[in-house]
């Protein structure tokens, strides 16, 4: 088998008294797109910048490339792409100066820079405005520009930190399908976000997060099917009405969760809850069937709902 | 790439940005100080040597040296405070560098190029204008140009550290309040600081800018004596700018990679 890309563990960050990354262990391989699942705080973005080399590692071990981000931070700089959580495009210049002047940190000649730039914005579709001051751009774009960013050196890795996050949803389709695109060609994908759909659309294998520690890891498919029954019926109450049928629902699917403003049973057979559910004289407001989710994963790993 | 080819591939992005933003800084860098020229200069200066027989230059080439290291000086901390604050905090252009190869130090050193090749360019007008006006001759006005550049850096290396340890940007403002206008005005470059109570006068001695105004006198005033400047010799008045340059980069350095690689 190769030497993964990236080999972390025991990775710890510690920031004075407060530990964001607990000891954790995984590999990343050359080509997947490797996922970090979590809800705020649980120590994506720690993570993320200890890979990335901005960020000093407290305690553990890791390599990237083979390299030691402590000693060798700029050889593996120079063959990463970073799109951070917050665009930190330069207002100061333009959309393509932007590029340009990323192209020249990661040591590019002018000549090099130039179909480079080309190439980029219609990746990015911001052919059009190429000479446009950043500010007006809107969110969609600017993330556009700061993926763009990152591919300048051509690197073999890229890491992106929530990558669609305060997007609509129309941004969010366009950017998924840039990402895949990064994908097909040949690039190793690290990405951090608190959108399970996300998760399930980019992820070849992912690790769930929360405080500070790996908590599962595999597939999206694996974890579904380890961690929830293939179905979830979803079901809302009238106000006060949902206190007495919580009581009434013992053994009607393979696990529930009840939370403030609905109720989900895990369960194979949607059907079969459903009937057991009308012969029990439960009649909930509403009910909705669905297919289990990496949400229900996380629920069901953390007791806790990802975003709120 | 070489820390140097580094340094200079982050001050190009300063020079890309600042084709955008120079209209801004002409009022501090050029014609603040040719007004004070005026002002001080012509104007005080025809009362000045009218009035006292034992000055040894005449006033306005005395005021036109003083305000090379002063302009350095302004010049200096300017770019040591708001485009430094811009980076960690407004623009925030310096978290999006060290994703690249380059480094906290690529940054600070890439500004103080970019900051010298500015302050050549500034003082050296100044210069001119200075020769125009009849307060110095072009050869030595040429020669100032240098202990103003080294004055400048020696306030942008110091004023980039401290600016790095505010929080926020409302303390700029103090910083030139409290410090560079009491400089401005104490440190000998409007009168030779024996004019001063005694007290005065060793506080003065401590004092950045009181080396950098001394430093150009005794470079480029032709008669200056010990009415003018001190018997402190000039390798003092080099080794003070110079440390203080060092320490500061030194302290710059440091504080932003905490800041900016927690």
């Amino acid at each position: 088998m190769l030497k993964p890309l990236v080999e972390a563990r025991g990775l710890t960050k510690k920031f004075d008294d407060f530990t964001a990354v607990d000891e954790i262990d995984f590999n990343i391989q050359q080509g997947e797109a490797f996922g970090f699942l979590g809800p705020n705080g649980a120590g994506k973005t720690s993570t993320m910048r200890m890979i990335s080399t901005v960020s000093p590692i407290t305690a553990g071990h890791m390599t990237v490339f083979g390299l030691d981000p402590t000693t060798q931070g700029r050889g593996i700089r120079q063959r990463i792409g970073v799109v951070p959580q917050e665009d930190n495009l330069d207002l100061e210049l333009t959309v393509s100066e932007n590029l340009y002047i990323y192209g020249r940190y990661h040591d590019m000649s002018k000549a090099e820079i130039k179909p480079r730039i080309d190439e980029l914005l219609d990746f990015a579709q911001l052919t059009d405005r190429r000479d446009s001051q950043v500010e007006p751009l809107s969110g969609g774009m600017k993330r556009r520009l700061t993926i763009a960013r990152a591919l300048i050196n051509e690197p073999e890795l890229v890491i992106l930190d929530e990558p669609t996050t305060g997007l609509d949803p129309q941004a969010r389709h366009l950017l998924w399908d840039r990402l895949y695109r990064l994908k097909q060609d040949g690039a190793t994908l690290i990405i951090t976000t608190h959108y399970m759909d996300e998760a399930e659309q980019l992820c070849d294998r992912l690790v769930v997060m929360d405080e500070g520690k790996i908590v599962a890891e595999g597939s999206p498919r694996q974890l579904i099917e380890e961690y929830a029954p293939r179905e979830v019926v979803e079901l809302r109450f009238l106000d006060g009405s949902k206190d007495e049928a919580v009581l009434k629902l013992d053994g009607l699917a393979a696990r529930s969760e009840i939370l403030a403003d609905r109720v989900l049973l895990y369960t194979d057979s949607a059907d079969d809850t459903q009937k057991g559910l009308h012969s029990r004289g439960i009649n909930p407001e509403q009910v909705l069937v669905r297919r289990s989710t990496l949400e229900d994963v996380f629920l069901r790993l953390t007791g806790r709902r990802l975003i709120d | 790439m070489t820390a140097i080819s580094r340094s200079l591939r982050f001050a190009e992005s300063e020079v890309i940005a600042y084709r955008r933003t120079w209209r801004g800084t002409v009022i501090t860098s050029f014609v603040n100080p040719v007004l004070f020229l005026v002002a001080m200069g012509a104007g005080l200066g025809s009362l000045v040597d009218s009035g006292t027989g034992d000055f040894a230059v005449p006033y306005l080439a005395f005021v036109a040296t003083g305000l090379m290291a002063a302009s350095g000086m302004q010049n200096g901390a300017t770019d040591g405070s708001f485009p430094v604050m811009a980076g960690v905090l407004w623009r925030k252009n310096f978290f999006a560098t060290i994703t690249t190869p380059l480094s906290p130090a690529d940054i600070i050193w890439g500004r103080l190029i970019w900051g010298a090749v500015r302050l050549a360019f500034v003082l050296t007008i100044f210069a001119v204008i200075s020769v125009l006006f009849g307060a110095m001759e072009l050869g030595p006005a040429l020669v100032a140009v240098l202990p103003g550049i080294l004055t400048g850096l020696a306030f942008t290396a110091v004023v980039t550290a401290w600016t790095l340890t505010r929080k926020d940007g409302a303390s700029l403002a103090s910083l030139f309040r409290f410090a560079i206008v009491p400089l401005f005005l104490f440190s000998g470059t409007f009168f030779p600081i024996s004019q001063l109570p005694d007290f005065l006068q060793s506080v003065a001695y401590i004092t950045p800018l009181f080396h950098g105004v001394e430093l150009v006198r005794k470079i480029a005033l032709p008669g200056a004596d010990s009415t003018i400047v001190t018997s402190l010799p000039m390798w003092v008045n080099v080794s003070y700018l110079v440390v203080m340059m060092a320490i500061g980069i030194y302290l710059s350095v440091r504080i932003l990679d905490r800041k900016i690689r927690p």
